[in-house]
């Protein structure tokens, strides 16, 4: 017991980390957490009627979604607002991420791998009075990599139907 | 003080090109158009694979309304306002489903998918038996078509059929639902349509999409970090390199897009070079598409619009997306994907991965123009802002008919932009049609071509 409730606070302590990052604009610093071969996926939300719960989420591999990619696109958009002629992101905005609510959905024997749910709020500021607030779900699948973790996969369930902002020039 | 309360003729000055800001950011104007643009024109409310079964429906938007498309137990498609004709409650919230009646959550009423007032709670005892139920069925557009598995919807009766509407503007449509081998209509939709708001009015991204080819600067970024198919740059342009770019308008329609004409022995070039799957694909595709009679295996598209709010985008990425009005400042924009019916589903699966890094609030392509439609239309509404009209200047005079190219006849006016790069003739097409728009008291005044060809009769 106290070892899993040292492997979450062990989670949660990387999730923050991980956040300062993303809101410090460390992106390169970001980017070394990802694992190669990391899917980060975002579906869209549809409303369906009570039970039909499958197609509440556009499906994963097949339909459309606000983000499906790997490394090597996650790292594109990074070069594309470190070009600095990135116009939806210069000047920058700013943005702070919290994460919350970290459960372990599972663990590997090994304590290698680790399945972790959390909530997030996003907030964004930009140019003067811009705005933006985008709460949602993440479930991370973690792998131990050396004394740390890297992500190998990222779900991100954002708590919205159309989206009331109009881009999405950030990492979740 | 002359401040004007809505609409004028001389807001949009065909002689000089120049047009006032009012059109973008005056809320008179706004609600002005809404009456004499939206609910008059053939507006897309989406594709018959959304809806392959009967009682299948699918939530859409004309204008600022709520539609249902769906198809009822006997397979006719229909396209209803999603409004009880009791009290105005939406009868259906769900994005889509299937069902065999809409029933208002308000007081009761239930619908069948043919539109027709099936139930009514109390009818003998509170309505004493007298209400006419078949006065109050879901109010239907007046007319609708099936365009190569698009469906699209008028509220206006007096309207030409979709087919006039479109006119020779149909090829640069055909591009998007034909197959890329050249066969008809064989696009499939991907599930899922993006869905988001942009803060500003919806001219902004129809004017863009209508052929934009001199935002170049705004896209810088994404060209020099690269997304493209073959790993750089937005798109493959190799063919680009030998084909004429081209806006082609249709003036009495109010259509225009960019296009690219080939040279009769083009050979096609590489592309898609991310995936020797994808390319192999799109090599026989190309070779199919030559072979094939038909003048559009010669044009390439790209972007372009339908009046008002439909734009094209026929080719890497291959959407459609409509431009609901939301406000005078705000706009919902839907983006509609597609993909061969037929393609193996590795080329599926690349295309959508591409889309989805092109396209929509997350594209690296898309995401910049939001920012200059937001912020342009917010830096033109001030009153001081309000006195300065934006130009459309740039090749006036310019634009010629039966244009030809190496045996290649296009429709409508067309302005060879291999030299120049860039003129604002679709821009102006697409205003001096919504300005006759908001000054035609009926269809009959809109159809111009029918007095041309009555006058040639006589």
């Amino acid at each position: 017991m106290t070892d899993r409730l040292l492997l979450g606070l062990e989670i949660a302590q990387f999730f923050y980390a991980e956040a300062e990052f993303l809101d410090e604009r460390r992106y390169d610093e970001w980017l070394a957490l990802l694992a190669d071969d990391i899917r980060y996926w975002m579906p869209m939300r549809r409303n369906v009627k009570f039970g039909d719960t499958e197609r509440e989420f556009t499906r994963e591999t097949d339909d459309i979604a606000w983000f499906d990619e790997g490394k090597d696109t996650l790292t594109r958009r990074v070069r594309q607002i470190q070009t600095g002629i990135h116009w939806a992101e210069e000047p920058r905005s700013r943005i702070a991420h919290m994460v919350s609510n970290v459960q372990l959905l599972s663990v590997t024997p090994d304590e290698r791998e680790v399945l972790a749910k959390s909530r997030f709020l996003i907030y964004r500021n930009r140019a003067e009075t811009e705005t933006d607030i985008l709460v949602g779900k993440r479930e991370d699948t973690l792998r131990r990599d050396g004394d740390g973790w890297s992500i190998a996969r990222r779900k991100i369930v954002l708590d919205q139907n159309v989206l009331m902002t109009k881009n999405l020039t950030f990492f979740f | 003080m002359h401040r004007l309360s809505g609409y004028r003729p001389g807001l949009v000055d065909n002689a000089t090109g120049l047009i006032s800001r009012e059109i973008f950011v005056n809320e008179d104007i706004y609600a002005q158009e809404q009456e004499r643009v939206f609910a008059r024109s053939w507006l897309f409310v989406g594709h018959e694979s959304q809806i392959p079964n009967p009682g299948d429906f699918f939530l859409s938007r004309m204008g600022e309304e709520s539609v249902i498309l769906c198809r009822d137990r006997k397979g006719k498609i229909h396209v209803f306002l999603n409004s009880c004709r009791h009290r105005g409650m939406k009868v259906c919230r769900y994005d889509d489903g299937n069902t065999t009646v809409f029933t208002c959550p308000y007081h009761g009423w239930s619908f069948g998918t043919d539109g027709a007032l099936a139930g009514v709670p109390f009818f003998r005892e509170a309505y004493h038996s007298e209400l006419d139920r078949s006065k109050y069925g879901l109010i239907e557009v007046a007319q609708l078509c099936n365009y190569k598995g698009t469906i699209w919807a008028n509220w206006d009766a007096s309207a030409p059929s979709f087919h006039e509407y479109l006119g020779e503007f149909h090829r640069f449509l055909d591009l998007i639902l034909d197959g890329w081998d050249g066969r008809e209509g064989q696009a499939e939709l991907l599930g899922g349509v993006q869905k988001w708001i942009i803060p500003c009015n919806w001219k902004w991204p129809a004017e863009n999409f209508s052929g934009d080819t001199y935002h170049n600067i705004s896209h810088r970024s994404v060209d020099l970090v690269g997304a493209g198919p073959s790993g750089q740059s937005r798109r493959d342009y190799g063919e680009l390199n030998v084909a004429r770019k081209l806006h082609v308008t249709i003036p009495d329609r109010g259509h225009q897009t960019i296009t690219y004409a080939l040279p009769r022995d083009y050979q096609p070039q590489a592309a898609y070079q991310n995936s020797p799957e994808v390319a192999e694909y799109f090599r026989h595709c190309e070779e199919e598409r030559r072979r094939r009679p038909g003048a559009n295996s010669r044009l390439i598209g790209a972007p372009g619009e339908i009046f008002p709010n439909v734009a094209l985008l026929p080719r890497q990425p291959r959407t459609l997306a409509v431009w609901h009005p939301v406000s005078a400042h705000q706009t919902e924009v839907w983006r509609f994907f597609f993909v061969d019916r037929d393609a193996p589903r590795a080329v599926k699966n690349f295309l959508r991965d591409y889309y989805i890094r092109y396209s929509g609030p997350a594209g690296m392509t898309e995401q910049d123009d939001m920012e200059n439609w937001n912020y342009a239309h917010a830096a033109s509404r001030g009153v001081i802002a309000r006195r300065h009209p934006y130009t459309y200047e740039m090749g006036m005079g310019y634009a010629v008919e039966n244009y030809e190219f190496e045996g290649l006849r296009m429709p409508g006016r067309v302005v060879d932009l291999t030299k120049a790069q860039a003129s604002e003739e679709p821009m102006r097409n697409l205003y001096k049609r919504w300005a006759e728009f908001m000054e035609a008291d009926n269809w009959d005044d809109l159809m111009t071509w029918r007095h041309v060809s009555a006058q040639a009769a006589q």
